[in-house]
């Protein structure tokens, strides 16, 4: 097996019902890979990010992290969870707890690391993201760009393998965007693994190895950026960027 | 007002006092455990125990108590089981309490939000560790209100013990009423009684709720 594959999904299946969500997806990502995932609303993005980190249970094929299965519902899910960071469209924050008190808690209570190198940890990375002074205020206290960028240090710190990105800036004021995607795009060339969901096409261009469109369950494109963007292969790739072409 | 009358009896009332909020206090502490239990039955949807503690859950909360204490006075021992008044009391105000704290709970454990849960899945917490430090701290402070009434309404309840002759205030009160005709003096020491009791709680849980809506905010 390739050491730098970090994650493989093979011929994923889910479904809801009769509603055929993803129907046949493969996908491998490599250490230090950006991987931007693009598609109309709908057509499963969110879906295949929360079957690689096993919060839906799939009805076929397999998600590999390293090797190892991610099966929903099995014990080993919690070790594994550890590995992948997890950042969700509404932040997700726990409320009752500081951002200092919300990062800390996965390392202290999961991997049982020493409160004082967590805090340390906690802090400089805070500092990277422009919230040196926020650590003891509470996620209400904060913007939406505030919140979602404590979230992704929630889930750096964790030291995951991978990053999966939902959308992170969908629930955010104009003026917010840019804050955060500056610290995904920091992340991206400072060689973080991750799988990044957006239509914020200009940043997609930015921070991609690969981008990847789907549609109707499956891959119709997989391309580099410069690729992808100036003259894509597919038709349907053509389209789904016209839709974005007004805002240029 | 009979002033003599008052000198002579309150003590009877301070005693009576004393059993109904040690019967209380007892039954209130079972009912919180029970319901607990039955509410994280039904929040993890653990079967079996699932479907038993809701069936539970409504035939406590739509059964009055005074039949239910009936129930365990006069009909269990037709089957073999005596009781002492002091333990149908109990086992009564529990049996009751039970069900509606299961409810003020479950609906506490419930609105923590599903974002939250999967954050902490994400992150790699256990089942224990998300409840321990992301479901309850939540919970607790969605479910204290609807808890703090059920303490006063299960007090107030207790007013139903001396159907099965438990020496409670409402059973001193009726008591003295019946052998002296000193309605009024009987029934004002017995509202004071309550009174004494059940405000200082009232009022108490009154300005944690208040200190509650504050942290929420
Ligand atoms: N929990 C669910 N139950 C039933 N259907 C769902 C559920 N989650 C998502 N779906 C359906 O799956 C499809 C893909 O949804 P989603 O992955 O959220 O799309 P996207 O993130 O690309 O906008 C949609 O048709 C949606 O209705
Ligand atoms: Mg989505």
């Amino acid at each position: 097996m390739n050491e730098d594959v970090v994650i493989e999904v093979r011929d994923l299946k889910k479904v809801f019902g009769e509603n055929v969500v993803i129907n046949g997806i493969s996908l491998t990502v490599k250490k230090g890979e950006t991987v931007v995932l693009i598609g109309p609303s709908g057509c499963g993005k969110s879906t295949l990010l929360r079957c690689l980190n096993g919060l839906e249970p799939i009805q076929g094929g397999s998600v590999l992290l390293h090797g190892e299965p991610v099966e929903y519902g099995k014990r080993s899910l919690y070790r594994i969870r550890q590995k992948i960071g997890m950042v969700f469209q509404d932040y997700g924050l726990f409320p009752h707890m500081t951002v200092l008190d919300n990062i800390m808690l996965a390392p202290v209570k999961v991997q049982k690391r020493s409160k004082q190198e967590v805090t340390e940890e906690a802090m400089s990375l805070l500092e990277r993201v422009g919230l040196g002074d926020k650590a003891k205020s509470y996620p209400s206290q904060l913007s939406g760009g505030q919140q979602q960028r404590a979230a992704i240090v929630r889930s750096l710190i964790v030291h995951p393998d991978i990053m999966l990105l939902d959308e992170i800036t969908a629930a955010l004021d104009p003026e917010m965007v840019h804050e955060v995607l500056n610290v995904v795009l920091d992340l991206a060339k400072n060689g973080s693994t991750m799988i990044i969901v957006t239509h914020e096409m200009a940043f997609a261009e930015a921070a991609a190895d690969r981008v990847i469109l789907m549609d109707g369950g499956i891959i119709v494109e997989e391309n580099p950026p410069e690729k992808f963007f100036r003259d894509p292969d597919t038709e349907r790739a053509r389209k789904f960027l016209s839709t974005f072409s007004y805002s240029r | 007002m009979d002033w003599l009358f008052i000198k002579e009896y309150y003590p009877l009332y301070i005693r009576s006092a004393v059993l109904t909020i040690t019967i209380g206090v007892l039954g209130i502490v079972l009912s919180v455990i029970v319901g607990m239990i039955c509410a994280l039955c039904r929040y993890y949807k653990i079967p079996l125990l699932n479907g038993i503690a809701a069936a539970y859950t409504e035939l406590s909360r739509n059964t009055p108590l005074i039949v239910q204490l009936f129930f365990l006075f006069f009909g269990l021992p037709k089957v073999g089981i005596v009781l002492s008044p002091e333990a149908c009391g109990t086992i009564g105000l529990a049996f009751l309490g039970g069900g509606y704290m299961s409810e003020s709970f479950l609906s506490g454990l419930g609105s923590v939000r599903k974002i939250h849960l999967e954050a902490a899945a994400s992150l790699g917490l256990n089942g224990a560790q998300t409840m321990k430090s992301v479901i309850l701290p939540q919970a607790a402070s969605v479910s204290t209100p609807a808890v703090c009434a059920n303490v006063i309404f299960l007090l107030k309840e207790t007013s139903v013990f001396s159907a099965v002759s438990l020496a409670d205030l409402m059973y001193t009160a009726k008591d003295l009423i019946g052998m002296y005709y000193n309605t009024t003096e009987a029934l004002t020491m017995l509202v004071i009684a309550y009174l004494i009791m059940i405000l200082p709680i009232s009022i108490v849980f009154t300005l944690l709720e208040r200190r509650l809506r504050h942290e929420r905010v």
